[in-house]
């Protein structure tokens, strides 16, 4: 499909004002929404994930395609609401408490958006209570957390304590991020995953949803 | 102009290897290249090590303070990391860093307060990191009032912008300036400082940035620099900027550079 191509390759240049239009062009043709996500939209964002993995593009550029990609998906949303196309899950990100970093938490959460997911950001600086009321109240598939300093990594094995005296552990899958963040530390803490950057949290997330 | 050697950064690959290896030799000669460069105070960070942060920071500081005789920069967001540390310190070191968040303000200002040292204070908040640089602006002075009621003399006070990544936010760099020009006029007596390499995270051919910002920052009254001393361009350049800025009488530590061949081997 000639316009899906577009789509995909004007949010790769970051155009975030011919994608909407590309969108609304697709859906006149009757293509359906849902694939108008997939192969347009999302198609773009993953080869946009991948380059900046292989550091052949930069933030900035992986910025304005997510711009673009929002300004596609303004267009996208209420047309996937109305034909009930199912949104591939349900994540909860926030940042821990005590820390206010948050340019890797956001970049995670335009490119789950990018992939069709449903993302509810706690934030920054949040509370373990938010965090546990924020899987009770939205019962997401993936709570992932994140903290890019050594002092408030701690938080996050605190919050998994807590999903555990809530009784609420076993329904939601806990993934952790950020610089000072390990793989062995996940493991240590009783994470479910782990991912060092943006792109990965993507594949993991695919993963640990199924 | 103050040069605060950057290099011993757990952060950096070859330095966290150094530290996990405890290449002590290593370490003293990175310590010993920056002083040899110019470096007035020697920033040591162990960070990236979060289940022995403050054994390993300490250590360094024992292990640098062997080779160079020079006071170090204390470089943690743990109070209890700069405590041990500043106890196994001899002389004065300086702190880096205290900002206007609460909890990071209440655990370091004791520490600022028994030692008399230096601190570098960031413009962060409960808030936040601001957006805008009026927000800024009023943060360091909200900052640097409470430093001075709390006992800190203005010439310990370094105030650091804490400029975001251009990537993320491309008009950092000139609210990064306003701001220390709105600082420097506001407060004539406190010290401005910030990294050279802050701006250009993210993006690729980061040295021109780098060098760029340092230039322009001194032009707008930044008088203190975090950076690697090591890198002869970078120093030429500051070199020049700090005699064009009049802080070099009869021109002379330029000509002593040059004699030293300090400019020599790269254009």
């Amino acid at each position: 499909m000639e316009v899906l191509q577009k789509i995909s390759e004007e949010l790769q240049k970051g155009n975030f004002k011919e994608v909407p239009k590309l969108v609304q062009e697709a859906l006149y043709t009757g293509i359906a929404p849902s694939k108008i996500l997939s192969d347009g939209l999302v198609a773009g964002m993953d080869v946009v994930g991948e380059r900046f993995r292989m550091d052949e593009i930069f933030l900035p550029e992986v910025l304005i395609s997510a711009k673009a990609m929002q300004a596609g998906m303004e267009v996208l949303r209420p047309r996937l609401v109305e034909t009930g196309a199912k949104l591939a899950g349900k994540i909860v990100l926030g940042t821990v408490k005590g820390d206010i970093h948050d340019i890797g938490k956001n970049l995670v959460k335009m490119l789950l958006e990018g992939a069709g997911y449903q993302v509810i950001d706690a934030g920054i600086d949040v509370p373990i209570e938010k965090f546990v009321d924020a899987v009770k109240i939205n019962r997401p598939n993936i709570l992932g957390l994140s903290a890019l300093l050594t002092t408030t990594m701690p938080m996050m094995k605190e919050v998994i304590e807590s999903l555990i005296e809530a009784g609420v552990r076993n329904n939601v899958k806990v993934m952790v991020g950020g610089a000072p963040i390990t793989e062995k530390f996940a493991k240590d803490i009783g994470a479910d995953g782990y991912a060092p950057d943006a792109a990965s949290a993507v594949v993991k997330v695919r993963e640990l949803i199924g | 102009m103050l040069i605060i050697g950057e290099r011993i950064n757990s952060s950096r690959k070859e330095i966290f290897k150094a530290i996990e290896s405890r290449d002590e030799g290593f370490l003293r000669q990175v310590a010993r290249q920056q002083v040899e460069a110019g470096a007035d105070y020697i920033d040591v960070n162990a960070g990236a090590f979060s289940e022995n942060e403050e054994g390993l920071l300490a250590w360094l500081v024992n292990i640098v303070q062997k080779e160079i005789d020079r006071p170090l920069c204390i470089d943690s967001p743990n109070p209890n990391a700069i405590e041990k540390a500043m106890r196994v310190h001899k002389g004065t070191p300086m702190i880096n860093s205290i900002s206007f968040e609460e909890n990071r303000y209440r655990g370091i200002i004791p520490l600022a307060k028994e030692s008399r040292a230096p601190i570098i204070g960031l413009c962060i908040s409960d808030e936040g990191i601001p957006k805008t640089e009026d927000e800024k602006v009023r943060v360091a002075d909200k900052l640097i009032h409470r430093l001075a009621d709390d006992g800190i003399p203005f010439d310990h006070i370094f105030i650091d912008p804490t400029l975001q990544p251009l990537a993320i936010d491309s008009t950092s760099g000139r609210m990064g300036l306003n701001t220390i020009r709105r600082i420097r006029a506001l407060h004539p007596e406190v010290h401005i400082v910030s990294g050279s390499s802050n701006l250009s995270h993210g993006l690729p051919s980061r040295k021109f940035i780098n060098r760029a910002f340092l230039l322009m920052a001194m032009a707008a009254g930044m008088d203190a620099a975090i950076l690697d001393p090591c890198d002869p361009v970078l120093m030429a350049s500051f070199k020049a900027a700090d005699l064009i800025m009049g802080e070099d009488d009869f021109c002379l530590k330029y000509i002593q550079s040059h004699r030293e061949g300090k400019f020599k081997g790269f254009s």
